[in-house]
């Protein structure tokens, strides 16, 4: 029997809205190591040096071709066998970012790799270094291919945090499942929490789309003379007809 | 010209000996040019005769497989006496780079920033000039190629012609010793071509140190005060653009000519 009181009353649980919370700032420092693990890793990946190329493929391969769930207990579980121990928090962060990285890598070298070669060429000519060249004028053209494919990973990954009930820290699943060990509530409990991951993943879309109109700044007035022009073009077929 | 005369004026570009190999096709076979202060080199001849890769030589865009470029007296890309490094590094080539101005034939402008933010991007970016007198430099030279209305436009509302003098503007804003130009009108419209070339012209008037890889022929009459018809990687045949065009010795030279002066 489905029970409004009960969904009503814990939709503003504040033991829920905590397991949220702590989804959520997994989430986000999951995504920060894996952009600097993932930039790290794609700059490797495209250096001439093999021995640089090497490991960051290896890298990729790895943490791609596995689950990341398995990576995650192996962490938790297994590392304190080889005496390395690491306390829930951080075995899901390592984990969950480690892992993030590796996908993020691959978005962000095919964002670089779509930035035309002579913008590197115009930069290296009037005498800026590599790095110099990287940064001022082909991250920020890489970002604007980058920024859709990087918010998706981020809506992925939201959800994908909930992975770290198993290890027992207490995020947003992990709060649901011991509610509803005591609490019964079967469906309600758990549609409140659906409800928490969806409220996170469209105010994260919104957030996104302000991020892309931002990014393509350059080339959205561009954008704009050419629907006037479709306009007038409709217009001018609307009265010749 | 006599040996006398030579020796007064500066040598500004100075390559000698340049091969380039990509793969197994030797692209350049041994290039030498020197190019003095206030000269404007025109380079014809035929496409894949290596007169770009020559020119990106010159700046090592790309580094020749053997022979020297010098830019003011200075080896680009050789280390310091004394280092042991075998190929100067990254910064330090860069470094030398700054004197060499460059304009390329598909534009390049930075396509995420405005006509003034590419022009500034040099001198802030690379020589650090502080914004407020960068500015002032970019809106002059934005003015000199005919833009001044255009500096909050994007590339991309630009058209060919207008972007590639932003392009040539952006090059001067470093103050190059000289200034590369590699087919810099072959990607214009027809009715573009005229105002960059106008604006080169008006560069060689003013004194601008020079090297031009192109095919408009009426240019290279008007503006060179020497002309270098290339091919399979040489230089065939080199002179004053009256002798040369009027006059070629070479048999190869001569059917070129004739070809892209048909055309025109």
């Amino acid at each position: 029997m489905w029970d409004w009181a009960s969904f009503l009353h814990y939709i503003h649980s504040p033991y829920l809205l905590t397991g949220a919370a702590i989804s959520l700032g997994l989430s986000v420092g999951a995504m920060l190591i894996g952009l600097v693990l993932g930039l790290i890793a794609a700059m490797m990946r495209m250096s001439e040096r093999r021995w640089l190329r090497l490991p960051a493929s290896g890298y990729v391969w790895l943490f791609r071709g596995t689950p990341v769930l398995v990576q995650l207990i192996i962490i938790y579980t297994g590392l304190p066998q080889l005496g390395i121990q690491l306390g829930v928090v951080a075995s899901a962060l390592i984990g969950l970012g480690v892992n993030e990285g590796a996908y993020l890598a691959e978005i962000i070298r095919s964002g670089v790799l779509a930035v035309p070669k002579g913008q590197f060429e115009a930069a290296r000519a009037i005498g800026m270094t590599w790095p110099k060249t990287m940064r001022v004028v082909v991250m920020p053209q890489a970002l604007r291919i980058i920024i859709p494919p990087l918010g998706n990973a981020f809506n992925g990954l939201m959800k994908t945090s909930s992975l770290a009930s198993v290890i027992s820290l207490e995020e947003l699943l992990r709060r649901t499942e011991l509610l509803v060990q005591v609490q019964f509530k079967v469906l309600e409990i758990f549609l409140v929490a659906a409800f928490y991951y969806l409220v996170l993943t469209t105010v994260w879309s919104v957030i996104q789309g302000w991020l892309e109109a931002y990014a393509s700044r350059s080339v959205a007035e561009d954008r704009t003379t050419r629907r006037t022009k479709l306009a007038a073009a409709v217009e001018s077929a609307v009265l010749s007809s | 010209m006599t040996q006398g005369t030579e020796d007064k004026r500066v040598a500004v570009v100075d390559a000698r000996g340049v091969h380039k190999y990509f793969g197994q096709n030797h692209v350049l076979k041994g290039v030498d040019l020197t190019v003095y202060k206030g000269e404007v080199v025109v380079i014809i001849g035929p496409s894949g005769g290596g007169k770009s890769t020559f020119l990106r030589t010159i700046n090592h865009l790309d580094r020749p497989d053997s022979g020297e470029v010098c830019i003011n007296g200075t080896a680009l890309g050789v280390p310091p006496k004394g280092s042991r490094r075998a190929t100067l590094s990254d910064a330090g080539l860069s470094r030398q780079r700054r004197q060499v101005g460059m304009v390329f034939q598909q534009f390049n402008l930075f396509s995420h920033m405005t006509a003034l933010e590419n022009v500034m991007c040099g001198p802030v970016q690379v020589l650090k000039t502080p914004r407020t007198v960068a500015l002032v430099d970019a809106k002059r030279l934005l003015a000199l190629v005919g833009l001044a209305d255009k500096e909050a436009s994007y590339p991309a509302q630009l058209s060919g012609g207008q972007q590639q003098r932003v392009a040539i503007a952006r090059a001067l804003a470093m103050h190059p010793a000289v200034m590369l130009f590699d087919e810099p009108t072959s990607a214009l419209d027809p009715e573009m071509v005229g105002e960059v070339l106008k604006v080169m012209l008006d560069l060689s008037e003013q004194g601008m140190t020079m090297v031009v890889v192109t095919h408009e022929v009426q240019f290279a009459r008007k503006a060179a005060d020497r002309i270098l018809f290339m091919e399979e990687g040489r230089i065939i045949e080199e002179g004053r653009p009256e002798e040369l065009m009027g006059n070629p010795r070479n048999e190869r030279t001569r059917s070129f000519l004739r070809m892209v002066m048909g055309e025109a």
